[in-house]
């Protein structure tokens, strides 16, 4: 390692002590910003000493829950695995996270494990040249930020052809924007999905982004789809068609807001192999989470009882999905971010015979959470009228929440717009039934200042430390 | 009970769905439903064969550029003509963003290649490599629908009007039409065109029931008035939005 770098890695540490001793909260960028500046090969150089190698994950949902997922596999594995935890995953958190390769001697750690931002994504393939990369899937989000999926896919085609053979690519099979990334690399592919077909769902299809052949531009047939553009699809005039999956969820039983079961297949050549695991986390999403955190592992070596020991044992990354509780009502806390993501999270909770829903949604538009809220209307809400029985809105949009629910079919008259986070969450503890459950449903920056309202009342932690 | 029925049609629902536009034809269902008013939803895709003259209300939104790419030529081979029929005898048609863009004359992009529109609407887009994002906030041109329009504009084409258009409103937050001339959508008839995502017509109910009355006159004559909604909780988002940017 250069002067140079060493010098960099010590002023960057002494910014991220500095800045959580002052309490300005995690830390996660500038620490890395000033790092850079002073030694822009920092991430690179610390990427390259680590003898395991690097892990990036990226994708529209579920990068966060899925990186954990591999990190927990990784650590029940015997790993020593630096990750942006706290998902700090832009370039900056990435060299901020790296800081911690240290200065000298062999490093701590064996691998890196890294989510990234899909913006960012080409410039951490670059620098850290990995040696697994995990794509989950591209939906629309912050339209206002990232701009359309077919940028994002594009920019990621040309990164990922640049990566050499001993990297093994990672993808969704069942995302035709992600699948279509597999072709013509010089890089391994391991395509994993989900091929049990009761899970289709044709009623999501008006928020899809990639239903049109990439090749020829017909519409994909699906059989069935899952979600969005998510699915089991093939072109009917050219013949293109989803992948099949080296690792394939075969079957899927969800239970609920409790978990469900899987039963994934494992195609190698000389045979098949089988994991059963009982996921403790609810819905679909987090099944192909699951999945694509499984298929990752078994990249990097990692034998299928140590993975199924680690899922079992998961719980979800911060803000993510968390249990709590608030005033004795037992609460359930899921972010949501963007249209496929919120529609997802609704499925989940109304699925089966569920008991009647109080909520509390809150909608902010800052610009982490992106400041158009157009995403609402593509997002079906519709599944609560039959099953909510009360819902404050909260935020600074929560007032275009109280509208969309509206014309989503609920009753006005139930619900209530409290625009102060604090007070919002007070509202509806007091109003929820006594020990009956709570749902809140925020979006990331509403999440964040839930959360540390949570922690200034003594029922979370703050989140750098979990 | 009321006799009305309302046919409305959605122009390339799955290529021209960005945006959350489908906001817009939710509030049109959902304000004809709150007052029994009966309609139908009529998804028009590629290939599709449409009697415009049944048509009331069409909407037509905005889409990813490969989106726009594969619905362009079919949009001015098949339905063009009799698009132009129907607006002539004073159909209601919205469009918003790629939809408005398709309307115009012409595309030119800031590679130089014109892409030619349907010439419904006197106006030509230039693109830039200027991305006019944010909140947007106009004052409404129209004489018989006044007041302020919220919404969330997201385009890098420019939009310049001809002399056959009267804007749509004039911007008081925000960028319009091209960030210049202080002017936001067009109007011809009751041809409508805007680069107002938010949605539009969910926070901006005395539009949504404008657009409502002029398909109902049209087929059902100059006496019909829609009866009042209680629109609080939409005056509230959108009075939320005029106090925080003005």
């Amino acid at each position: 390692m250069s002067l140079r770098t060493r010098l960099a890695v010590g002023a960057g540490k002494t910014v991220q002590w500095t800045t959580r001793r002052l309490g300005f909260g995690g830390g996660t960028n500038l620490p890395g910003r000033i790092a850079r500046r002073l030694a822009p090969a920092l991430l690179q150089e610390q990427s390259r000493r680590l003898s395991d190698g690097v892990v990036l994950v990226s994708g529209t949902n579920g990068k966060t829950t899925t990186s954990r997922m591999l990190a927990t596999i990784l650590d029940q594995a015997g790993a020593q695995v630096l990750h942006n935890r706290a998902g700090a995953n832009l370039i900056t958190g990435l060299t901020a996270t790296a800081l911690d390769v240290g200065l000298w001697g062999q490093p701590r750690y064996t691998h890196a494990l890294f989510e990234v931002d899909e913006a960012h994504l080409p410039a951490a393939i670059m620098e850290t040249q990995p040696r697994v990369v995990l794509l989950l899937n591209l939906f629309r989000d912050q339209l206002d930020r990232y701009g359309e999926v077919d940028t994002i896919a594009a920019k990621w085609r040309t990164a990922l052809a640049t990566l050499p053979p001993r990297t093994t690519v990672v993808l969704n099979a069942d995302d035709p924007a992600i699948a279509s990334l597999g072709e013509n690399l010089q890089a391994q592919v391991l395509y994993y999905g989900l091929d049990d077909r009761r899970h289709g769902n044709d009623a999501l299809r008006h928020a899809a982004d990639s239903i049109f052949c990439y090749r020829c531009g017909t519409p994909y047939v699906y059989d069935p789809a899952f979600y969005g553009h998510i699915g089991i699809y093939r072109c009917p005039a050219c013949g293109y068609a989803r992948p099949q999956p080296d690792i394939s969820l075969r079957q899927l039983a969800l239970d609920g807001v409790r978990g469900s079961t899987l039963r994934t297949i494992f195609s190698q050549r000389d045979g098949q192999l089988a994991l059963e695991v009982d996921l403790p986390l609810p819905g679909l999403y987090n099944a192909m989470n699951a999945t694509a955190a499984s298929a990752a592992a078994y990249a990097l070596g990692i034998n299928l009882r140590t993975i199924r020991a680690a899922l079992e044992q998961f719980s979800a990354a911060f803000g993510r999905i968390e249990r709590f509780t608030l005033a004795e009502h037992p609460t359930l806390m899921a972010l949501v971010k963007n249209p496929i993501g919120a529609s997802e999270t609704v499925r989940m909770l109304t699925s089966g015979a569920p008991e009647p829903l109080d909520l509390l949604i809150a909608i902010n538009d800052r610009i982490a959470d992106g400041t158009d809220v157009s995403w609402l209307w593509d997002a079906d809400w519709e599944a609560l009228r039959e099953h909510a029985r009360s819902v404050v809105v909260s935020g600074t949009r929560a007032a275009d929440m109280a509208v969309r629910l509206k014309y989503a079919g609920l009753d006005p008259a139930m619900l209530r717009i409290v625009p102060e986070l604090a007070q919002a969450l007070d509202a509806c503890a007091d109003q929820t039934p006594a020990t009956a459950a709570l749902t809140i449903l925020p979006t990331y920056t509403a999440m964040l200042e839930l959360r540390a309202l949570l922690v200034e009342r003594g029922i979370l932690k703050p989140f750098w430390e979990s | 009970m009321s006799a009305y029925h309302l046919r409305i049609a959605q122009l390339y629902p799955e290529q021209m769905n960005i945006y959350g536009d489908r906001g817009n034809i939710l509030a049109l269902q959902q304000r004809c439903a709150w007052r029994n008013i009966t309609t139908t939803l009529l998804p028009i895709g590629p290939g599709t064969h449409v009697d415009w003259l049944e048509i009331d209300l069409a909407f037509f939104g905005g889409g990813q550029d490969s989106g726009q790419a594969l619905i362009a030529a079919d949009f001015r081979e098949r339905q063009a003509v009799g698009l132009r029929k129907a607006a002539e005898s004073g159909m209601v048609l919205l469009s918003i963003c790629g939809g408005y863009q398709l309307l115009g004359d012409y595309f030119l992009t800031h590679t130089g290649e014109k892409l030619p529109g349907v010439g419904l609407l006197d106006v030509y887009t230039i693109g830039s490599n200027r991305r006019m994002i944010g909140n947007i906030v106009i004052e409404s041109a129209l004489p018989d629908c006044p007041g302020k329009l919220v919404g969330f504009e997201n385009h890098s084409g420019a939009t310049y009007l001809g002399a056959g258009v009267q804007p749509l409103g004039r911007v008081l937050s925000g960028y319009g039409n091209n960030g210049e001339d202080g002017s936001e959508g067009a109007v011809w008839r009751n041809v409508f065109g805007c680069y107002m995502h938010g949605s539009l017509l969910p926070k901006n109910p005395h539009f949504a029931d404008y657009l409502l009355t002029l398909a109902l006159r049209r087929r059902y004559g100059s006496a019909v008035v829609l009866e009042p909604l209680d629109d609080t909780l939409e005056l509230q988002a959108q009075r939320t939005m005029v106090e925080r940017v003005l």
